[in-house]
Formats: structure tokens, sequence, C-alpha cells
């Protein structure tokens, strides 16, 4: 499979070009923009309810344009003190930024030692390492909860953090090692003769070639982090150590008897989506080749 | 010196495990180990506060024979799953043949049907959340200006799991692209070949394009299979599993054992029971693709 997707397209058509003809040029792009409209509405429809008065939200048919255009919202889902979103968004960097680093330094060391070592049990240790991904989580999740529990670490960011420094999942692994296997071996045959000892040629050697592998891995680690509910769901349970997806959960009850704030809502959802959005609008080449070459999805 | 020829054979092994102990260890402490006392835990009560009670197959028993909302949860899951991974196997392959065309601004469009599968989480559920909001969202807007006047969703026990699939389909950039990138690599020869025998753009779209992307369409099936089974945070977040259990999913199911009723031993038993249908699920895909999938280079026997 290709590792990226060419802007030039080099099958003009897959249908062939007659068919090019037969479904004609204009309807082609009739149905390519009303599904880029379908695509694209929900982020407008969350952007003008952000922006609007309480009041306006609830009017049907919707007004797009909010009058007038309160940018307080987001001021206000970021002040209010039922939620306090200044230290969720203290937490999460915390625990996103914490993970990502240990996730990014173990998972290449790992693959590092699987792509340019050769050691006893390496290609049988590889297989395990390559089963653990048909694993799901929730056969461990019962356990390492409890695990948790027995060190002390419920209620602390720990167990958010410290796992993904051993290791770093398998997915990583794998996916710095297939890198790393294409980095010429007369490297590391130059650096020995000259000296270097094993963890130097990681560290100044193969891991500064590593860029894009590195990129991509970033990339998902902190969207994976920064996203996770499930993990802060189970281990959190002080308002002050929660992070921004539990921090929109909570937002949910501001109002009282059950009627929900959307406008609030959609500002505090906005504001949590925003650093993926731009993260993507300046990586989008690693974004796409991470999922065509590895098959995650964000 | 006899020691150092020893020391010199061995060192290269030793910097090879010590450059994957991190990996090791966190595979004994988190995986491993975790497994083993998972199936320990699913043949015990747990309630947490106190320490686990031997009661053997019991927690199976209870689940098969007691459990209301065990069948449910798997109806639930297995329904949305039956739905909503073909449904984006579809969309996503037509979407990658349309983008795939000699278009204008084809970067640009491919980043709009793109950029939705790149947001997630709990956020993008509350968003989902207010579309399907039956008195003010933007579906029943969208609904209303072709004339239909949309249901309540979230609210219906009938639409409620439908209105998740709909969402779902927002994130199918994802699939899109890794079809893309496999209709690049069908050789241009071929169609080519079947137009100079007279193939006409359908009889080349079945018997070149779709057999050559089979593989592509393997692949994402099963990722998108095992993904849609353990469907969590929209359910959590948008329906809590209502109205009538209809967005019961088994991974609700699961947590609400495990973490709020601190059935732990149960919930291990329910986790192997998950494990158990996602293995059997992708088995039988696998299986069955030796019909459907076409590799190519691959002679088949007879």
């Amino acid at each position: 499979m290709a590792t990226g997707i060419n802007t030039a397209v080099r099958n003009p058509a897959s249908f062939g070009p007659r068919a090019g003809r037969l479904l004609s040029q204009t309807g082609l792009y009739v149905l390519l923009s009303l599904g880029a409209f379908l695509f694209l509405v929900p982020f407008a429809w969350m952007v003008s309810t952000a922006l609007k008065e309480a009041g306006d939200v609830m009017k049907f048919p919707p007004e797009w344009i909010p009058q007038p255009v309160l940018w307080g919202n987001f001021v206000e889902a970021f002040t209010q003190d039922y939620a306090p979103f200044g230290i969720f968004f203290k937490n999460t960097i915390v625990i996103t930024g914490t993970a990502v680093i240990g996730q990014l330094l173990s998972a290449s060391l790992v693959g590092f030692s699987f792509a340019r070592l050769r050691w006893w049990g390496r290609d049988y240790l590889f297989l395990i390492v390559l089963a653990t991904m048909m694993l799901p989580y929730q056969v461990t999740l019962v356990p390492v909860f409890v695990l948790m529990k027995v060190l002390g670490w419920i209620d602390s960011l720990l167990p958010l953090i410290v796992p993904f420094y051993l290791g770093g999942g398998a997915f990583y692994i794998f996916l710095f090692r297939q890198f790393m296997m294409t980095i010429p071996l007369e490297l590391d045959d130059a650096a020995r003769i000259d000296g270097c000892g094993t963890l130097w040629l990681y560290a100044r050697i193969i891991l500064p070639l590593s860029g894009p592998a590195l990129a991509t891995a970033a990339i998902f680690s902190f969207l994976a982090h920064w996203n996770d509910f499930i993990g802060p769901l189970i281990y959190l349970n002080s308002v002050s150590n929660y992070t921004l997806s539990l921090g929109l959960r909570i937002l949910q009850g501001y109002g009282g008897y059950g009627i929900q704030r959307w406008n609030l809502l959609m500002a505090a959802s906005l504001f949590v989506m925003m650093p993926v959005l731009l993260l993507f609008f300046f990586s989008q080449k690693y974004f796409i080749q991470g999922i065509v070459t590895y098959g995650v999805k964000g | 010196m006899h020691r150092s020829k020893l020391w010199r054979q061995i060192r290269p092994h030793a910097a090879g495990w010590l450059c994957a102990s991190p990996w090791i260890l966190g595979f004994l402490i988190f995986t491993l180990g975790p497994m083993l006392w998972s199936i320990y835990y699913s043949l015990t009560e747990y309630p947490l506060i106190r320490p686990p009670v031997w009661v053997g197959l019991d927690n199976f028993r209870v689940m098969f024979q007691e459990d209301k909302f065990f069948y449910n949860s798997l109806r639930v899951t297995t329904l949305y799953a039956i739905v909503a991974v073909p449904l984006h196997l579809v969309t996503g392959f037509l979407m990658a043949v349309m983008l795939n065309q000699k278009i204008r601004y084809i970067a640009l469009w491919r980043t709009i049907y793109f950029l939705p599968s790149v947001v997630s989480g709990v956020a993008v559920a509350l968003l989902w959340q207010w579309i399907f909001n039956s008195d003010f969202g933007l579906a029943n807007w969208l609904l209303g200006l072709v004339g239909i006047d949309g249901p309540s969703w979230l609210l219906s026990p009938t639409w409620a799991l439908p209105a998740l699939i709909i969402m779902s389909l927002w994130s199918v950039g994802g699939s899109m692209v890794i079809f893309i990138a496999g209709l690049q690599g069908v050789p241009q020869a071929l169609y080519e070949a079947a137009e100079m025998d007279g193939s006409n753009a359908v009889r080349r779209f079945w018997h070149v394009t779709v057999p050559m992307i089979s593989p592509v369409i393997l692949f994402n099936l099963i990722i998108g299979l095992i993904a849609a089974l353990q469907t969590f945070t929209q359910a959590f977040i948008m329906t809590a599993g209502g109205p009538k259990q209809s967005t019961h999913f088994f991974m609700l199911h699961l947590y609400n054992n495990a973490f709020q009723w601190l059935k732990m031993g149960y919930a291990s038993a329910l986790a192997w029971i998950l494990f158990a249908y996602i293995l059997v699920a992708t088995l039988f895909v696998i299986r069955s693709s030796s019909v459907w999938v076409f590799y190519e280079g691959e002679i088949k026997g007879r």
C-alpha cells in the first residue's frame, strides 16, 4: 500500500475515461458540494451556537448569524465556577504532555531494539507485541484499576501517565520498528567502528533520523490522550483533578433542572477541539500518512 | 579472561533486552499479569471493598440466564456494528472513488471530507447531542428544509440508535483516505486492458476496481468492526444507554457493572465475553475473506 496520498491523481476516474462523460462533470461537483455542505455544517452550527445569547439558542428555525455576537460565551465557559475549566485545561496539558513524551521515548527505544539490535528471543517477543494489539483494553481494565488502587494512585494523574513510560503500547512500538527498519544498517556498523555504544547509537543516530515516525506517533499519541475519556472517568474523582473531557461532562449539568446551556457547551466543546484542529491544519501530511500506513483512526 | 570473552558474547543480547525492557516490564505489569488476574476475577464475586470470593462459573451462568440487560446489550452492539460498519465501507468507498477523479481543488475537497474524522471524544458527542435536539436541533431543521417532520431522535427508542449511526458517518473520512491510497495503487494498465477488451465503465468498476481494492475493504472492515463493538463514549454522554435501553451498548453494561455497582468479578467475566465476541467476529470476517478478497499474485488452489 502506498505510504502517502499524492495530490496528483494517478488513475483519473477509476470508472475509466468514458464514465467521466457519463457522470457529467457538473453532476460530480453538485454531489461533492452537497456532501461537503453536510460534512461542514455541524462545525458551522457549533460556532453559531457558541456565539449566541442563551435565549436565541432556543429559536426555531435557527438564526445562523448570532445577534449580538457574544464572544463573552467563551469567557463565561472558561470562568463560571460550576466547572473550573482553567484547572481542567492545566490537568489535560500535564497529562497529555508527560504521557506523549513517555510514549515517544519508550516506544522508540523498544522499537529501536526490535529493529536494529540482534538478540536472543527478539522475534518471539515481537510476535507477542503484535499479539497484544489484538487484545481489547477491556480485558485488563478491572485488574489494572485494582492495581492502581493498591498502589494508592486512584484520584491522581499517575495512572494516566506512568503506564505509557513502559513500552508505550504495541501500536507505537510497531510504528517505530517499521520506520527504523528502513534506515540503512551501514550506519550502525560505521557508528560501532567509531566506538559508539548502543544507547548512543539510539540517541544520536537512529532517533534523529526517525523524524517522520516521531511526528506521526506524536500526533496520534496527542489525540489519544487529549480526547481520552474512559481513563479519566475511571481514575479521577475530585473535580480539581478533572480533565477537559470530564469537565465538558459536568458542564452538561450547568444550569440545573436538566436545562442545558447549549451556547456555553458549544463554546467549551469548540475550545477543546481547537488544539486538535490546529494540529491537523499544520501537519495534515502526517495525519494522513499515519492513517494510511498503520490504519489508526483519531 | 574467559569471563570477558563470555561477556563479549552476551553483551549485544543484554543490550537488546535492556532496550526492550520498558516494554517487557509494561507487558508483565499491565498486560500479562492483569490478563491472568482478570481470568481469576471472572470466576469470583469481587465487590472491591471485600476480597474476591470464588464462585466458579457462576458469573457466566448469571450472565446467560439472569442478567436481563446482557442480551439486550449484545443485541444493541451487534445491530450497531452490522449497520454502521457496512455503511461506512460503502460511503467511504464511494467518496474515495469520487475524490480520485480529475477534479479541481482536489486537496481542498479531500481536506473537507477528512476534517470531521480528526475530532473525537466528548466534545463531538456533545455537538451531536445538540444537533439531534428534537426541538431546536440542526438535524430536524435540515429535514424540515426538505419537508420532513423529523423524529425526536435521542429521546425516541426507535431513533436513538440510528442517530448514533448517522453521527458515526461524520467520521468516515478515515476509511475514505485509506481507500484513496488503495485506489492509487491499482495499475492503470488494468483499466486500459479492460477497455480494450470492450468492457464498459460499470464492468470495469466491478471487475477491476472492486477486486483490486478488496484487501483494503477487508482492512477497513476489520478495523471498523473492532471499533464498533467497543463503542462507549457517544452512548455514555448522549443517551446514557436510554431511552428504554435502546442504546445500552455492551461497553456501557461493562462499565456500569465495574464502576457503578463495583461488581469487579462480573465485569471481568463480561470483558472476556467481549473479547471472545471480537475474536470470533474478526476470525469469521478473515475466514470469509478467502471467498471475496483478491490478492494479486495469489494462485487459487484447484
